[in-house]
């Protein structure tokens, strides 16, 4: 019950708090970490790896990673909210066979639409369970993965559907809209502003932050706390099937278990806490998140031209994983 | 008892938490077998000392004698381990568990990793004829009322036998009736020999059951007395440095032909709530009086629509409010500040604008696009008429006083036009100078219009501010007391269903 002890101490004597704007430091490492670990492990690559500061490298770094980024976005929001959402990857998975399918059976552009439309739907879903039965996210999420997943391999009948040779399906994941940045880019930079935008702009995002922060709060300031909650599934539902289509148009096929599908829904939530977004609810941000698959996008890139053991990678993030979390913790504790 | 060695002595303790000083060179003595009591205001230390003694927080520096002896405890355990407890306002009880296993956590008799249901039985046996408190083993937690659960505590500190209990505002959820029992409790630990130092606001309550007080301000020690030769008064002035009236601010009666504006017509529910009904006017403060656990807040709740009902009616200016939804009330123009404003009615961990725009954001917000400068500008002149220190709107509601806490959920309210302002325990851990403040708000927003529900503990408050007193007992409003007829008496009568009793022994 320290917190209580603080909260009552630091009512009178602010002067010496507002040295520090009412904060200490584990507050500040929380807050900005994961600034000063971006900026300092993008310049140590910089410094010492040669091939690490060109156009081309950076742009793969962005492109392989998009689809992480643009899922993770989304995934913010559920975070913010108070949930957890485990079916990302099973949605990505569903949305770029759905996209496959429907681009040979009917026609590729409504297959890219129909694949992007499969997340939303299925968030519903989730938000259904989550407010209107009230099961808790976790398992909500971890029970209709399942369930996703088991469609996607209905979809494909267990094959990868080719779509390679249609050039307007492949274009969304190969080709350059605006000329000099590849289209994955362009999405995962149009979803993070978007989400950002709406995050610290607008009613919904206020919400969002309220209903994450104390629901029974909200709910007695007359927030429509189920409605906000479950349009967080729906929002992260439709980043995961974004990214999903995104990856399908990439590799030109879709399938039941996509490259990247397995890990997405841990990695999502593994980049959101990197970011510095409390896992707890009602704290947090887009762009922390966007700097936190950027962080983890780069470890990955510096042990590939370093050409190091991936295994002591994963032990990297890891450590990260635990070091932001603790940071969280220790500063909420103060 | 005065030529006893001290139990507990502080020489020099001070604690400093992220740049301020909380307690600042503490040297005091606690006897042996004595109920020592700790006052001051939030914020004035008294806390954070009891906290220090129980091995809860580490001092920064001084030095704590037991027995004679110095210790440095860095954990509760340690500070456990010399016979030292700690019982928090909030109870740190396992609610799924029964008596027995929480009174017993982590002591169990244990054969081999397995409890051993037989050895617990007769460790319960004999603690209970040791403390004869009439708790059932077997009960789980969640279902005894908040002093039985105070039972538990009290019970797990003797089963640890504990010389030295610290009791951290012991009676802030209880009844009048419960204070007095666990007032006998404390005195028949002192009359087996164990020490007690009881940390509360109720400066009567402390006068009565204490041997010896000491006054904090401001972290430092301001005197050491001996009850019996004290007053409040005396102890008010040592508070806060100053005399100051408690006095409540000259009722306003609302004009003679104000219209109603709250009509509440046969409200139940099933074992909650029965048939209330009742009306406020404008300018008229109403006010709810009643044991804890009588339905004062459930009335509250029902009205804004946090709690089901099963029938009954709320009018609002004459229109019909569909019941069961807060989003409704607010929209037909009624407000709640809850009783538990940390759970129930602010983001600790946001900014004083966000927790006070949060109901307005409709009106401050345009085509779904949030305005901050806007919400800044209204949330600092707001902060600033309701005399929040400092008014400013970035900074976390965390970090403010109890009583600076109290005025932002205020403000969330006040911030549009509202018709009904109903507030359950509106001074809840808030210090005596900042009372004073909220209850001349009180009375203004009266003034200016309002229907204003009171709901409170406090039977000085709800007679001080309220123009008429409705008093509950049992889910029913047991009886109105007006004007003259507002005593304490009258509302305790009524409360306990005194009048009833003697009707029906009359009988």
């Amino acid at each position: 019950m320290t917190t209580d002890t603080a909260t009552e101490t630091t009512a009178a004597p602010a002067a010496a708090a507002r040295f520090t704007g009412g904060r200490d430091i584990p507050a500040l490492a929380r807050d900005y970490g994961i600034i000063v670990a971006f900026v300092a492990l993008f310049v140590i690559l910089a410094i010492t790896t040669p091939n690490f500061l060109t156009s081309q490298n950076l742009q793969n770094v962005l492109d392989q990673n998009a689809y992480m980024g643009i899922a993770a976005c989304g995934a913010t929001l559920v975070i913010i909210a108070g949930g957890f959402d485990l079916s990302v990857g099973a949605i990505f998975a569903l949305a770029g066979a759905v996209a496959a399918w429907v681009a040979i059976n009917v026609d590729p552009v409504v297959g890219l639409l129909a694949g992007a439309a499969v997340g939303p739907v299925l968030g519903v879903l989730n938000g259904l369970l989550v407010s209107g039965v009230g099961i808790h996210s976790f398992l909500a999420t971890l029970a209709s993965s399942l369930a996703f997943s088991g469609l996607a391999v209905a979809v494909t009948g267990g094959f990868l559907i080719d779509v390679s040779s249609d050039e307007s399906f492949v274009w969304l994941g190969r080709g350059e809209l605006i000329p000099g940045v590849r289209n994955s880019i362009l999405m995962f930079a149009l979803v993070a502003v978007a989400l950002g935008l709406l995050l610290s702009r607008t009613l919904y995002g206020r919400y969002v932050y309220a209903v994450g922060g104390n629901v029974e709060a909200a709910r007695l300031s007359g927030v429509r706390t189920g409605l906000i909650t479950a349009m967080t599934f729906v929002i992260c539902g439709l980043t995961a099937s974004l990214a999903g289509v995104l990856e399908a148009a990439k590799a030109g096929s879709g399938q039941a278990l996509p490259g990247g599908a397995a890990g997405l829904a841990l990695g999502t939530i593994a980049a959101v806490v990197i970011g510095g977004t409390s896992i707890k609810g009602g704290q947090g941000a887009v762009w922390r998140t966007v700097l936190g698959v950027l962080l983890l996008a780069l470890i990955n890139n510096a042990f590939n031209i370093l050409n190091l053991q991936p295994q002591w990678r994963d032990i990297l993030t890891a450590a990260i994983i635990v070091s932001a979390v603790a940071v969280n913790t220790i500063a909420a504790r103060r | 008892m005065t030529t006893a060695p001290p139990l507990v002595e502080l020489r020099d303790v001070s604690k400093r938490y992220a740049g301020v000083q909380a307690l600042a060179g503490i040297d005091m003595s606690i006897l042996a077998g004595s109920i020592h009591g700790l006052v001051g205001e939030n914020g004035a230390g008294k806390s954070t000392l009891g906290k220090i003694i129980g091995g809860a927080v580490v001092p920064s520096g001084g030095t704590i004698l037991i027995d004679g002896e110095r210790v440095s405890y860095r954990a509760p355990r340690e500070a456990l381990a010399d016979g030292i407890a700690v019982i928090q306002q909030e109870l740190a009880l396992v609610p799924e568990m029964t008596v027995a296993d929480n009174v017993f956590l982590g002591t169990e008799s244990a054969r081999g990793g397995a409890v051993s249901r037989p050895a617990m039985r007769r460790r319960w046996t004999e603690l209970e004829q040791r403390a004869q408190f009439g708790l059932d083993p077997d009960t789980i937690v969640a279902d005894l009322s908040v002093a039985q659960q105070q039972k538990v505590e009290i019970l797990r500190a003797i089963a640890r036998d504990a010389r030295l209990i610290v009791m951290d505002e012991p009676t802030s959820s209880l009844a009048r009736e419960e204070t007095e029992q666990l007032h006998a409790l404390v005195r028949g630990l002192r009359d087996d020999g164990i020490t007690i130092v009881y940390v509360s606001h109720f400066l009567e309550e402390v006068l009565a059951l204490c041997d010896t007080v000491t006054v904090f301000r401001n972290g430092e020690l301001v005197e050491t007395l001996d009850a019996a030769g004290t007053t409040v008064d005396r102890l008010v002035v040592g508070m806060l440095g100053h005399e100051m009236s408690t006095t409540f601010p000259a009722k306003q009666p609302p004009p003679a032909g104000a219209e109603t504006v709250l009509s509440v017509r046969g409200i139940s529910r099933a074992k909650v709530l029965e048939d209330i009904s009742f009306e406020v006017r404008r300018g008229e403060i109403v006010g709810l009086a009643g044991l804890v656990g009588s339905g004062r807040s459930e009335v509250a709740r029902a009205i804004f629509g946090a709690d089901p009902v099963d029938s009954g009616t709320v009018e609002v200016d004459g229109a019909p409010l569909k019941l069961g939804s807060p989003r409704r009330a607010i929209a037909a123009g009624i407000a709640l500040a809850p009783e538990d404003r940390k759970r129930q009615g602010l983001l600790l961990e946001l900014p004083q604008r966000d927790n006070v725009a949060l109901p307005n954001l409709a009106t401050l917000s345009r085509l779904g696009f949030t305005d901050r400068r806007r919400e800044d500008a209204d949330t600092r002149a707001l902060l600033a008429e309701l005399g929040v220190t400092p008014p400013d709107p970035a900074r976390p509601v965390r970090t403010l006083s109890g009583g600076n806490q109290q005025k932002v959920l205020f403000a969330k309210w006040l911030l549009r036009e509202r018709k009904v302002l109903i507030l359950d325990e509106p001074t809840r851990g808030v210090d005596v100078g900042a009372k004073r403040a909220i209850y001349e708000l009180i009375v203004s927003l009266a003034e200016r219009g309002l229907a204003v529900v009171v709901i409170s503990s406090e039977l000085e408050e709800v007679l001080g501010l309220a123009h008429r007193v409705l008093v509950m007992r049992r889910g029913r409003i047991a009886t109105e007391l007006t004007t003259d007829a507002m005593s304490p008496d009258a509302v305790m009568h009524a409360a306990f269903g005194i009048d009833a009793i003697e009707s029906e022994i009359a009988k």
